[in-house]
């Protein structure tokens, strides 16, 4: 991770698209993690937007996803297609999609995206964890031709949306754990990262690099209870 | 909701929120967290952690007419649900919904001194089954070969390591052997998944093995 990927915060907002005469392919300026620039190709003209974040009480995205689900708008879902389709594509490539399923498997995510933009909760997930999830599930689905089944949802309330401050303590908290996750030492955040890209089924690796399986878990468990303390429990 | 003392492990519940493990556990998993605040707060956690390895993995272009493709997509289908929590039942949603039903719908086939047990279809990879253990009789002694993990969804059992109630969920691996005794009450009904068929201590159920697939 980029060292300003965890002071990117300042980004103002004038709200506005502008054209971006650069070349710079889509989504690929690190330190956007909370929305502030992305860039989004539409047609051959690429587009530069600098979204709102000074808006103290909506996180990042959750606008765009309320717009898709309460106004199938196209222009929201460019945005965040923009910013979060290229991470998922590579996201599954690093996980061992060739290039072609990788990209058929992201445009599944992001149409799932749309479909389920009515059971986003902001105060339960990020939209970065909400998408992970997605993709995750999709990969279980369409690359490895399984299933994994889902725990039931927590009974519903009333049919309102969140507490924005429960939604942004949320993106607070999950901001902490990727600057924990940063902060790691690097075998430590590699291991971590080779976990999500399914490279971390314990036997195989004790197999294949000959360390015994309490290593791993411990180093595993290690760099969770870091992360626990660095996030205050 | 009772108390829950036993919970899913940390590796696992990682190994789920990777999406690395195997359909038979992660059925027992879903099922577990249904039941488990606890265990639902930390794989929400992992989960995030899962985001922020997402979107720190890189950037790859996506092909020219992607967004025009997805829209495509999107144009094709309706709307997803979400596994709304059971209304009726002693089952959890994800367990309802291999069965097609609650306990009504368990087709047991009897294994034994009074054990019944019904084999869920999945993918293929290990196993998992719902067991019938009537109150006072027992699973035969047995060790794993690899992982079994055995989740109580009516009454309860105890072996040589502890007592088992409903919701807890029991992580067993090469190391133990155990005889599992389904206590005086109702009578206990687990789910239980495996990746390896199960070693038998005594002769006869190990004759019986082949044929009941536990």
């Amino acid at each position: 991770m980029e060292k300003n990927d965890l002071t990117a915060r300042t980004g103002r907002n004038d709200g506005m698209l502008m054209e971006n005469s650069s070349l710079a392919t889509v989504g690929v300026i690190a330190s956007d993690r909370y929305g502030q620039h992305s860039t989004i190709a539409i047609g051959r003209t690429e587009y530069r937007r600098v979204t709102d974040t000074s808006d103290p009480t909506m996180p990042a995205w959750v606008a765009e996803i309320y717009a898709i689900r309460d106004h199938q708008d196209q222009k929201a879902f460019a945005r965040i297609f923009g910013h979060f389709g290229p991470r998922v594509k590579a996201f599954l490539m690093r996980s061992g999609a060739a290039p072609d399923v990788a990209e058929e498997c992201t445009q599944e995510v992001m149409a799932t995206l749309w479909r389920k933009a009515h059971l986003f909760d902001p105060s339960r997930a990020s939209a970065a964890t909400w998408i992970y999830s997605i993709a995750r599930n999709k990969q279980i689905d369409m690359i490895r031709k399984s299933r994994r089944p889902e725990p039931e949802d927590l009974p519903w309330g009333p049919e309102a949306d969140p507490d924005p401050g429960e939604a942004l303590t949320l993106q607070e908290e999950t901001a902490k754990l990727g600057q924990a996750l940063a902060a790691l030492p690097e075998k430590q955040r590699d291991l971590i990262q080779r976990a999500y890209f399914g490279d971390l089924s314990h036997s195989e690796i004790a197999e294949q690099t000959g360390l015994p399986l309490g290593t791993i878990k411990s180093r595993i468990r290690l760099a969770l209870d870091r992360l626990r303390h660095a996030m205050g429990n | 909701m009772t108390q829950i003392k036993h919970h899913l492990t940390d590796a696992i519940l990682m190994a789920y929120a990777t999406g690395s493990l195997t359909e038979a556990f992660s059925l027992v998993v879903a099922t577990h967290v249904s039941l488990c605040d606890d265990c639902r707060a930390q794989l929400a956690e992992l989960d995030a952690l899962g985001g922020e390895v997402m979107m720190t993995a890189g950037s790859v272009d996506l092909d020219e007419d992607a967004f025009a493709a997805t829209l495509a997509l999107i144009a094709q289908d309706q709307k997803s649900t979400a596994l709304r929590p059971r209304k009726t039942g002693i089952f959890p949603t994800p367990l309802q919904s291999y069965l097609g039903g609650d306990l009504d719908a368990v087709k047991w086939r009897r294994v034994g001194g009074g054990v019944k047990q019904m084999i869920l279809n999945t993918d293929g990879v290990g196993s998992v089954r719902l067991l019938y253990i009537p109150a006072g009789m027992s699973v035969p002694d047995h060790g794993h070969r690899g992982l079994e993990m055995t989740l109580v969804l009516q009454g309860a059992f105890r072996d040589e390591t502890d007592r088992f109630a409903v919701g807890d969920v029991e992580v067993a691996n090469e190391d133990l052997n155990h005889t599992p005794i389904a206590e005086d009450g109702p009578d206990c009904i687990c789910l239980a998944a495996t990746d390896a068929p199960l070693r038998f201590n005594t002769l006869l159920p190990r004759l019986a093995q082949p044929f009941v697939r536990i």
